[in-house]
């Protein structure tokens, strides 16, 4: 019959059509709303999601998972009297393997010893090359740099990142990527424990 | 906008007709209408394009700005979304397109590529970011701003319009109303006209072979 | 890996040709070296004798230390199996001239003016050689090793001014004219006359006809783009018309030309990796892993096997999204607006989802590594993954087939439209579902498998009329096998390391050079890399499949209206970050 393979495209619009209400329905008799919360939204992202798929943002926003990255920022950890400790050791590993090369750092010597001070003097990453690629979170030996969640920064100019506009506390980190954040931190103690155990040691050999 | 935004509180409003009447001012209500009805051109470069087109996809909803009817003339179309990468092949193209868009129109660089050039930024034939030749109104940064991002920069594209004045406005103002942006041409790299004596001045400097 | 060599030794050309053809004997090279007088000759005898039809790679290198050029051809048999490389080598002096091989594999065509176009390899013998990429009056050939670009800082990143003493500025600040520009001395812009295009339209075939009276009569010239809803990007077609009919079309391609080739030849290995997401964006996954294959080859270094089986996963779930979404568009072309689109773009979200949650993000993934992955797939994300191959996907599939395939109004639009028959899409050097809905059974998975495709048990999808409606249901049918191999790639993934390498940021890549090729959605995506043994590849060229496949475009669409231009072009799947790189 003409017009059959219609209706089948038809009845599969029909059908989703519907779906959208019978779950509304399905989640009203639950007691549960379906919009505007987490959980909401995590249905909508499942495998059962059908009917409605909208995420109303910006007063619903999605999961982001803990990977997701946008453009990096530096961590601090909050040393006594707010002091901001920046992990950073100007070691330039990022600086190298950022592919489009939008990331400069200036380090600068001690003027009374002529060794480098760890801390960067100026750190800046041009948004406006900078790829999201990861290249950098990834390879840094110090977890100092962090690919970060928040991608609510369009501006009214160009936006070429200095290290104010970089640096952002290490419980912000904890609270975007709390998995990452525990292993990082696992591994630093492990490391130092190694460091002291070996310090230990070697305190105790020259004693012996 | 429902009628508590659009309402100037200062101005004291009968309790019994409070739902039924708003006053605002001029620049209020052509405001709301300018930043509730700003179509996009339908046009795009690079991978920014397909994130534009998620972002009018199932999962977003442009809708609620007033932003869904893309239109695939510049004639009707209020904001340029640079979507992706320019490049010098499709710089005179682009200026083409704003040209013909007519007053007011806004530009967002969406992704870094619009925005400053981005990952091929040193390229030989990338713009470093269209607002070497278009004025731009809103960068999103991003490669690529992901389709809530982008949806983020709209909202502040919105805010902008919100601090317009039509007292103040380019195109209520005396003079042309449009800009015109003359063409680049290609030549033996990108011409842009408005430059020509510079150009002039660099190429005599420049030593045979470099 | 199992991966096979570019060239084997079972082929003997150079008995069959002593004295014209040698072995390519430097180390880590492979194939011949051809002379270039005898190179038709022995092209002709590659085609016919030893039954190589599919000529998939041309393309250049400039050894600019030994001042010399190589033109690097890759030819394959359709009936699969390891391939021929051949290579002709010239002395690097303008002009630098090669016979073109048009006339025995037209595929050659956009790929030899591609050639020229940024080497400055002149073809003697093509019709129809002008610039492609770049346009008509462009200073120079930008991939010769001598050519400096106006943000050139180094030869090699990392860039020194980047630390330890980086001082930010922006690449204009070091320019004379503050942008991104370079004119020649003396140049005067006033004075310049900007080609427009006429070498353009006087290519296009009977773009004149005089009748018998001798009354000269101008066809009209429709130009498509670069701004066009339809053509998926920034992609132009010059088409002559007679009436509604197509009599000749050319399409005019670069607009979103990013200097992939050049920019790669600057990275370093790894930094490749994210650049190759932005090729062809849709399959971000699958270009790094036709990126990482090649590179693997070079260094010659195992793959660990979860990281494969993670590859083909991730592989497969962006093909059955790129499908998808090509039905959708396919569909929003044909004037069905959006409700296949949307629906399409749902399941593509869950999909990006699952990539987001892996790989950081939703279409730039950056996930492969050389020897594996960057990290493991976390436990809910697998179970993701399980849901959506096993339930979700099987039945949206299968809604998408209700939804459309017997839609009698797109059965009617699509049935019978040709696109293209087997010896056509051969000639063309076609490949993937527009070569496969032709009939020919061609899939790399198949005919020269790679990372661990072997292991699966799937059929390669196969159509027999190559019109527009079997374009459109192959589609669907590699959808499903598509997930006949995800189902065994998740239930069979083993437990173990994802990388079989240390993870380094400066990679060792032995001298030699590389042909690494996967199927990808788009057909045969391959990666020509060529190592002098320093941290930068010396030649990085990307073969993309949306580029060699519009070669035949203009033997696809003249004789047929206008009206189904863009659905033939839609049919090619063509995405301009590949084509045009
Ligand atoms: S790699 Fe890490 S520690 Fe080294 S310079 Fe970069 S951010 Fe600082
Ligand atoms: S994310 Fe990539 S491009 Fe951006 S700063 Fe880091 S390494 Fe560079
Ligand atoms: S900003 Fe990134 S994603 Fe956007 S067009 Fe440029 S390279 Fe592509």
């Amino acid at each position: 019959m003409y017009g059959k393979g219609i209706l089948k495209g038809l009845g599969v619009t029909w059908k989703r059509f519907w779906n959208t209400y019978i779950d509304d329905i399905a989640w009203l008799i639950r007691g549960k709303k379906r919009y505007y919360t987490e959980e909401g939204v995590k249905h909508r992202s499942s495998k059962n999601t059908r009917g409605i798929f909208t995420v109303q943002y910006p007063e619903e926003r999605l999961i982001l998972p803990e990977e997701a990255r946008y453009l990096p920022f530096l961590v601090y950890d909050e040393g006594e009297n707010g002091k901001k400790e920046v992990r950073c050791t100007s070691c330039g590993i990022c600086a190298k393997v950022c592919p489009p090369q939008c990331i400069w750092i200036v380090r600068s010597n001690d003027p009374n010893t002529g060794r480098p001070i760890p801390e960067p003097t100026e750190f800046f990453i041009d948004a406006d090359i900078c790829m999201n690629c990861g290249f950098c979170a990834e390879y840094c030996p110090f977890d100092a740099i962090i690919m970060d969640h928040d991608f609510e920064i369009a501006s009214y100019s160009r936006n070429v990142y200095n290290m104010e506009k970089l640096l952002k506390p290490a419980s912000y980190y904890r609270s975007i990527r709390p998995e990452n954040y525990a292993r990082n931190e696992a591994e630093r103690k492990a490391k130092e424990e190694a460091k002291a155990a070996k310090a230990a040691g070697a305190q105790k050999a020259t004693a012996a | 906008m429902d009628n508590e935004k659009l309402s100037l509180p200062q101005y004291d409003i009968p309790e019994d007709i409070q739902n039924a009447v708003a006053i605002t001012t001029l620049d209020r209500l052509y405001n709301w209408g300018r930043r509730s009805s700003v179509w996009p051109l339908m046009f795009g470069l690079a991978c920014c394009a397909i994130e534009m087109i998620a972002a009018q996809a199932s999962r977003y909803d442009m809708a609620r700005f007033g932003m869904e009817v893309m239109r695939p003339t510049p004639r009707q179309a209020d904001m340029m979304l640079v979507s992706g990468t320019v490049t010098k092949k499709m710089a005179p193209a682009i200026v083409r397109l704003y040209n013909q868009m007519p007053e007011p129109k806004y530009v967002v660089a969406m992704g870094a590529c619009a925005s400053g050039g981005g990952p091929f930024k040193e390229g030989y034939n990338v713009v470093a970011g269209i607002d070497k030749f278009i004025p731009v109104d809103v960068y999103i940064p991003g490669c690529p701003p992901t389709p809530q991002a982008l949806i983020a920069g709209l909202i502040k594209l919105q805010e902008k319009i919100d601090k317009e004045s039509i007292r103040k406005v380019r195109w209520y103002r005396k003079g042309p109303d449009t800009m015109e942006i003359p063409l680049p041409i290609l030549g033996p790299d990108l011409i842009d006209p408005r430059r020509n004596a510079e150009i002039k001045m660099a190429a005599a400097e420049t030593k045979e072979g470099a | 890996m199992m991966t096979t060599p570019a060239s084997t030794t079972t082929i003997d050309l150079v008995q069959r040709f002593p004295g014209s053809v040698s072995a390519d004997t430097r180390p880590g090279y492979s194939g011949f070296i051809v002379e270039k007088d005898k190179l038709v000759e022995v092209a002709t005898a590659i085609r016919d004798e030893f039954g190589f039809d599919l000529l998939t790679a041309v393309t250049g290198v400039d050894y600019l230390p030994e001042n010399k050029m190589e033109v690097v051809y890759h030819a394959y048999k359709t009936t699969g199996g390891p391939g021929l490389c051949f290579k002709v080598q010239v002395p690097r002096e303008d002009p630098v001239e090669v016979p073109s091989l048009i006339h025995i594999y037209p595929g050659v065509d956009l790929q030899e003016r591609e050639a020229w176009d940024l080497l400055g390899i002149k073809f003697t013998g093509h019709p129809d050689l002008r610039r492609i990429l770049m346009w008509e009056g462009f200073e120079g050939h930008p991939l010769r090793k001598d050519w400096k670009e106006a943000f050139y800082e180094e030869d090699a990143k990392p860039f020194k001014s980047r630390w330890p003493d980086g001082k930010f500025y922006m690449a204009e600040d070091n320019t004379p004219l503050k942008d991104n520009l370079n004119f020649p001395q003396n140049f005067d812009p006033e004075k310049w006359i900007p080609e427009d295009d006429q070498m353009l339209y006087q290519s296009l075939k009977r773009y004149t006809v005089k009748n018998e009276e001798g009354l000269e009569t101008d066809r009209i010239v429709v130009n498509m783009g670069p701004q066009h809803p339809s053509t998926h990007g920034v992609f132009r077609a010059a088409i002559t018309l007679d009436g509604e009919t197509i009599v000749g079309l050319k399409p005019v391609v670069g607009y979103l030309h990013r200097n992939h080739d050049k920019i790669g030849e600057r990275n370093t290995f790894l930094q490749n990796m994210p650049f190759t997401d932005r090729l062809d964006y849709f399959n971000s996954m699958s270009n790094n892993f036709g990126y990482a294959i090649a590179v693997e080859k070079l260094m010659n270094i195992p793959v660990a096997e979860r990281a494969d089986y993670i590859r083909v996963i991730m592989a497969e779930l962006s093909r059955i999204q790129n499908h998808l979404v090509f039905i959708g568009m396919l569909l929003n072309d044909l004037g069905a607006m959006y409700t296949p689109a949307l629906y399409a773009f749902e399941e593509r979200e869950l999909i990006l989802d699952i990539f987001e949650a892996v790989s950081g993000a939703r279409m730039m993934c950056n996930y492969l590594r050389f020897g594996g992955v960057v990290r493991d797939i976390p436990e809910d994300v697998m179970q993701k993954i399980k849901d959506m191959v096993f339930e979700r996907l099987p039945a949206k599939t299968d809604e998408m087939d209700r939804l459309l395939s017997e839609n009698e109004v797109l059965v009617s639009r699509l049935k019978g439209v040709k696109v293209l028959d087997a010896e056509t899409a051969i000639k063309y050097s076609v490949t993937g579902p527009v070569l496969r809905a032709a009939g020919v059974p061609y899939d790399l998975r198949r005919a020269d498998p790679y990372s661990v495709y072997d292991r699966f048990d799937f059929d390669v999808a196969v159509r027999q009329n190559g019109d527009m409606y079997d374009n459109y249901a192959i589609r669907l049918d590699e959808i499903r096998q598509s997930l006949r191999i995800l189902e065994q790639a998740v239930k069979g993934i083993p437990q173990g390391p994802i990388n079989s390498q240390k993870p380094q940021y400066q990679v060792r890549v032995p001298a030699g050079e590389a042909y690494g090729r996967i199927e990808s959605p788009k057909g045969e995506l391959a990666f020509y890399v060529v190592s002098n043994g320093k941290p930068n590849p010396w030649r990085y060229h990307v073969r993309p499949a949306s580029f060699v496949n519009i070669t035949a475009l203009e033997e696809m669409c003249i004789g047929t209206k206008i009206a189904d231009f863009v659905a033939l072009l839609g049919m090619l799947d063509i995405v301009m970050g590949e084509l045009d790189r």
